[in-house]
């Protein structure tokens, strides 16, 4: 077979099932094609010879007739899930030389399902980021162009993953998304991300930004692919206390492509001002092809949805400002080399000066403000109370009869590198504007490929599920991915 | 409300971030831009609205309070950018 590396999770699955190919084929054409792609700077640790071991042990238990869902399957790692003995720093300066002495749940559920693990991800540094530009180890870059030739953000954070995926580097990724950082990748680079309800994933040994919002999900080449991916990544795990006690079902069972009778939502407040035209077109073709599934589409309203964005950068700094607390020059990562007669309080200030970038550094400060005397009320609680609002938007949605809504993914398609370098940090914040209010009300959000702008460039929708119902989120996502037939691949240029 | 000089100076070494005299001005006006941007907040009526603490209706789990991990300081000092003896290793903490 050639091509190996082009292979959806399910093709391959099926392929080395029948014995058409083995692992260490598959693992061989990904490793071959992550060496050549440099130029996407996408994989930023590479593990081959893991994966080879990897690959032989899964060649090993397919012949025993052992294999479990992702037995044999090549993927990428976000840097920001530990990973035993190999790099995890976060693409963080403040972490450089990490090698943790544990495995985080979601890689180790991956590991034990029999996956392979070929290196790890680009992204922004502590998942802080809309383009994959604050990284330390520089940008990830996006395998798709802009019509004059531009280099293209893939996204982000999990930039590295999207441009991994979308150019073949690997079968899969794993994604994390606090505020749209697996679904906003995945629409820049016409694949699919899927952020599962909070509490569905284990966050242990996935590195913090923000607790209460984090979430890891599967970015795959398929909606089948995502349904099996979230599959193994899933588990109920006693090592995270916000990990729900709900039992993982078979969500490759729930793709029936039958979604008739199905309600689904089209919020008014997604229409904003200057929005283009084309991203409003696609909402439309979206929803038409729901309803001609035999699904009812109704207006509904999600009043609160102006004041996620505030409300966002209020409680994800917060929480960032007290998880990066840890990062301090003693235990592990980065120390800044000291001048005569520094004390521990020069060591910390200048270690963390060295260490974070300036993207974690304003958000550190600014939760650092939100959470001191005289402020708390002001910002953090009020931003809570509005949290709690957004929540109630949705809950009163769904207990009206909706079982999904339908959104764009992103405001627009990939932007140019470097483009937004002078833009006020408040315009990248836009960026999550679709995506964060999933994040505040805790609900799981896919993006799936839909539709190419003027350009050429991929554009998607995204669908919000009931929470726990991400097998039903993904058969309705099944069925847009079907009607829009999104095939288009990028020009090999790397 | 807007962030002075003093105020950013004050807030990044709460933050233990070490923060040049002559970074200051800017780092007020960027976060002044922040917070700008959060006042949007005040518009929302939230009397009455208890404060979110978790999207998913559920206690805190609980566990038998007994030790169940242990004897690796090794591998706890292993990553360390200083240790010696077993111990983490910092700079003069009392004059």
């Amino acid at each position: 077979m050639s091509d190996l590396n082009k292979l959806t999770i399910a093709g391959a699955r099926d392929a080395l099932t029948k014995g058409e190919t083995t692992s260490v084929e598959l693992t061989d054409a990904c490793l071959t094609a992550i060496e050549a792609a440099g130029a996407l700077n996408a994989f930023v640790h590479k593990t081959p010879e893991i994966a080879r071991d990897m690959a032989r042990a899964a060649d090993q238990r397919i012949k025993a007739g052992d294999a479990a869902a992702m037995t044999g399957i090549p993927l990428g790692i976000k840097d920001l899930f530990c990973t035993k003995g190999v790099a995890s720093q976060a693409a963080s300066n403040i972490l450089s030389g990490f090698r943790p002495e544990y495995e985080s749940t979601v890689t180790q559920n991956l590991w034990d399902a029999g996956a392979v693990m070929l290196g790890k991800l680009n992204m922004d540094e502590f998942a802080m980021g809309s383009s994959n530009e604050t990284s330390t180890y520089g940008n990830a870059v996006n395998p798709w162009k802009a019509a004059n030739g531009a280099a293209l953000t893939p996204g982000g954070s999990s930039g590295g993953s999207s441009s991994a995926v979308a150019a073949d580097l690997c079968l899969a990724a794993t994604g994390t998304d606090t505020g749209g950082s697996i679904r906003q990748p995945a629409a820049f680079t016409g694949i699919v991300g899927l952020k599962p309800t909070y509490g569905r994933v284990s966050r242990w040994g996935t590195i913090a930004f923000a607790s209460s919002l984090d979430q890891a999900g599967p970015m795959t080449k398929t909606v089948r692919d995502a349904a099996i991916m979230l599959g193994a990544m899933a588990s109920v795990d006693d090592k995270d206390s916000t990990s729900a006690d709900i039992p993982v079902p078979d969500f490759e069972a729930a793709l029936t492509g039958d979604i008739r009778g199905k309600q689904i939502g089209i919020p008014r407040e997604y229409r904003m001002d200057g929005m283009p035209a084309e991203i409003d077109a696609l909402w439309k073709q979206g929803a038409a092809m729901l309803r001609d599934a035999g699904a009812e589409i109704v207006d509904i309203s999600l009043p609160h949805t102006k004041y996620a964005l505030p409300a966002y950068y209020v409680i994800a700094p917060a929480e960032a400002s007290s998880n990066l607390a840890r990062y301090d020059g003693v235990r592990y990562g980065l120390r800044a080399r000291l001048g005569q007669g520094d004390g521990i309080t020069d060591m910390y200030e200048k270690t963390r000066a060295e260490g974070f970038g300036p993207e974690v550094q304003r958000r550190v400060m600014i939760g650092t403000y939100v959470l001191s005397a005289g402020f708390y009320d002001a910002y953090y609680n009020r931003a809570r109370k509005v949290r709690a609002l957004i929540k109630r938007d949705f809950d009163q949605a769904y207990a009206a009869g909706v079982d999904a809504i339908l959104t764009p993914a992103t405001p627009s398609a990939a932007f140019p590198l470097g483009s937004m370098a002078d833009a006020d940090p408040v315009e990248m914040y836009l960026n999550d504007v679709f995506t964060v209010t999933v994040n505040l009300a805790g609900l799981p959000g896919i993006s799936v490929p839909v539709g190419q702008d003027g350009q050429g460039l991929p554009l998607g929708l995204q669908l919000i599920g009931r929470p726990f119902e991400e097998g039903d989120l993904l058969n309705i996502a099944s069925v847009v991915e079907s009607a829009a037939g999104f095939v288009a691949k990028p020009e090999r240029w790397w | 409300m807007s962030i002075t000089e003093d105020e950013a100076r004050k807030v990044a070494h709460l933050a233990r971030i070490r923060v040049e005299d002559a970074a200051l001005p800017a780092l007020a006006r960027e976060l002044n831009g922040i917070l700008h941007f959060m006042e949007q907040l005040n518009e929302v009526d939230v009397d009455g609205v208890e404060p979110m603490t978790g999207v998913t209706p559920m206690r805190l789990k609980r566990r038998e309070d007994v030790v169940t991990t242990g004897e690796m300081a090794d591998k706890i000092l292993a990553n360390a950018p200083d240790a010696r003896e077993g111990f983490f290793a910092v700079p003069k903490v009392v004059e």
